[in-house]
């Protein structure tokens, strides 16, 4: 290595997503880069905030609407935020309790996962809830700046059970999500894996459907980088985006999978069993029934472009920030939200590897039922499918329209 | 928690850097409409040489709007440099840990010096420093060399 090695602090949360970081670091993906890369784990979304605020890291494995709410001034302590590429699509999964389940079940014709189906039982259950003047169900979510919020309330929202008036939403750190469950805390919680098989295999939880199923391929984390540590590091930047991309494919690679559940385990990283883990990697969940079932597109590390920025993906989480009242419309803000995703910068960083790109920066969400081509550098690259559960379709260039759509709605409900 | 809060109604409430339960509290700061006022983390956002300190010592504040910005920097400071003993606490009882295991460790090593060469206490001791010094490093890890190479040559240590 000629250049000199260029030092870069990143925060992580103890998840199956923060795979792309700790391979880059394990199997020297970084350092064939020329990055020295070190990993600091934390414990809480906010600490991972407040760390980047004052300096003490520069790059973090975060919640992928966390830096579009930084910049939009929600929060805290507010620092400007680039996000120069995704860290995958999917692995979260909606797991309810055993008491709640058995209250589902009545009915459910198969524990498939299915989430149109699983929501027209869990509206029974919450009418037969109110009719005999049970408390509301809790709901467990992660962060209120996160894709599984987002999703979890898109889905319930959709079969008329707003939250905070038919059922209540309170945010539990992913790794206490279990025990929260077994002592009757929450009766169900949508969070990353490992926790949805961790539950699921204690017994105390069911897997009930998984983000995959409310919106496939759906955006999770993304590389959150500080904007002056961006501006002031840009071949740094490009060596993260790289190396990152690199260990992202060869996480995807199916024969890396018990490897890879190996290096998680540790308790430097994710520390939980390996076989807690697997499952996940092999895009396998538990059922009802103890059976293991593949769920398509459960997880993508790489493929289908799961790496890519997608403005309309920031987009997306900007309008739900709208729709439950994070933060009013503006086109400034919007504007905002989509500058902070950042197609340029992965680019610009991957253009040297001479691999497949996507051509646009967005894409009308919902719109490919099916794996389908897509217009990119080499003429190669399918995407998809990226439909949500309900059929809607979100087109970036009509954002305000589709808010108020959902206004009208959730009004009424 | 949130109970708790309501209960005590309090101005500034501090919580641990590492505690998980940070984004529980600022969910609840955020939503609840138990908790009365709105709180703010750090009274003054512009003021980054508090909130690096706080945060470097593993605080995290949270601080009633409207409360004065002096009273809150002396509370700060307060918190500050009680986290600060506390993890010198820490750190030194984990220190004396140490010491015991590096004491438990260089015994050992003496003891097979002794055995093996037929050295007394303090020569055997002596070599052990000699050696640490002439390598630049410290005499338990030479102890911990000595002992575990003994052990793979053929299970001298219990002996």
């Amino acid at each position: 290595m000629t250049e000199s090695m260029c030092e870069v602090r990143a925060g992580f949360i103890p998840l199956v997503d923060c795979a792309p970081l700790v391979v880059a670091r394990e199997l020297g993906f970084a350092e064939q880069e020329g990055l020295n890369l070190h990993l600091s784990k934390e414990t809480s979304w906010a600490t991972i905030r407040d760390r980047l605020a004052v300096s003490h890291i520069d790059v973090a494995h975060i919640l992928a609407p966390m830096p579009v709410a930084e910049n939009l001034g929600l929060g805290p302590l507010q620092t400007p935020m680039v996000v120069p590429m995704a860290l995958g699509t999917g692995a979260n999964s909606v797991t309810v309790s055993r008491e709640l389940w058995q209250a589902l079940s009545q009915f459910l014709d198969a524990a498939d996962f299915d989430a149109a189906n699983a929501l027209s039982a869990l509206g029974r259950v919450v009418r037969d809830r109110d009719a005999s003047s049970l408390p509301r169900l809790t709901l467990g979510v992660v962060h209120p700046y996160s894709a599984h919020h987002y999703e979890l309330a898109y889905w319930l929202a959709s079969g008329g059970l707003i939250p905070g008036a038919s059922v209540d939403l309170v945010v539990v750190p992913p790794p206490l999500m279990p025990a929260a469950l077994a002592s009757g805390h929450i009766d169900g919680f949508c969070a990353g894996e490992p926790w949805g098989t961790v539950a699921a295999t204690d017994g105390n939880g069911v897997i009930l459907t998984t983000n995959a199923q409310i919106w496939q391929n759906s955006p999770e984390k993304v590389l959150g980088v500080r904007e002056d540590w961006a501006k002031s590091h840009a071949e740094g930047v490009s060596r993260l985006v790289r190396a990152l991309y690199r260990a992202a494919q060869w996480c995807d690679v199916e024969g890396n999978q018990q490897q890879l559940a190996t290096i998680l385990a540790d308790d430097r990283y994710v520390g939980q069993a390996a076989e807690q883990i697997r499952p996940c990697l092999a895009r396998r969940l538990k059922t009802a029934d103890g059976e293991f079932l593949t769920v398509e597109g459960f997880l993508n590390f790489a493929s289908k472009a799961a790496t890519f920025p997608w403005t309309s993906h920031a987009l997306w989480f900007y309008s739900q920030m709208v729709r439950w009242g994070q933060v009013t419309f503006s086109s400034q803000a919007a504007e905002i939200a989509r500058g902070t995703y950042r197609p340029d910068l992965y680019r610009a960083a991957l253009a040297p590897l001479g691999i497949e790109l996507p051509s646009a920066n967005a894409k009308v969400e919902g719109a490919l039922t099916s794996e389908t081509p897509a217009g990119s550098t080499q003429g190669q690259l399918r995407l998809g499918p990226d439909t949500f559960f309900d059929g809607l379709v979100f087109d970036p260039d009509g954002l305000e329209a589709y808010v108020a759509g959902f206004e009208a709605k959730d009004k009424q409900s | 928690m949130l109970r708790r809060i309501v209960e005590i109604d309090p101005d500034v409430v501090f919580i641990d850097l590492e505690n998980p339960n940070r984004d529980v509290l600022e969910h609840m700061f955020e939503v609840s409409r138990a908790v009365k006022r709105p709180i703010a983390m750090f009274v003054d956002q512009s003021d980054q040489a508090s909130i690096e300190a706080a945060i470097e010592a593993g605080v995290s504040a949270y601080v009633v709007d409207g409360l004065k910005k002096e009273r809150v920097r002396s509370i700060l400071e307060t918190a500050i440099s009680r986290f600060n003993a506390f993890e010198r606490l820490k750190r030194e009882l984990e220190e004396a840990k140490n010491q015991l295991a590096d004491r438990k460790v260089i015994e050992r090593a003496k003891a097979l010096l002794m055995q093996t060469r037929g050295m007394s206490e303090p020569d055997a001791y002596a070599l052990l420093r000699k050696t640490a010094m002439n390598q630049n490093r410290r005499i338990a890890e030479i102890a911990e060399s000595l002992v575990l190479a003994a052990g793979l040559l053929g299970g001298e240590v219990d002996k």
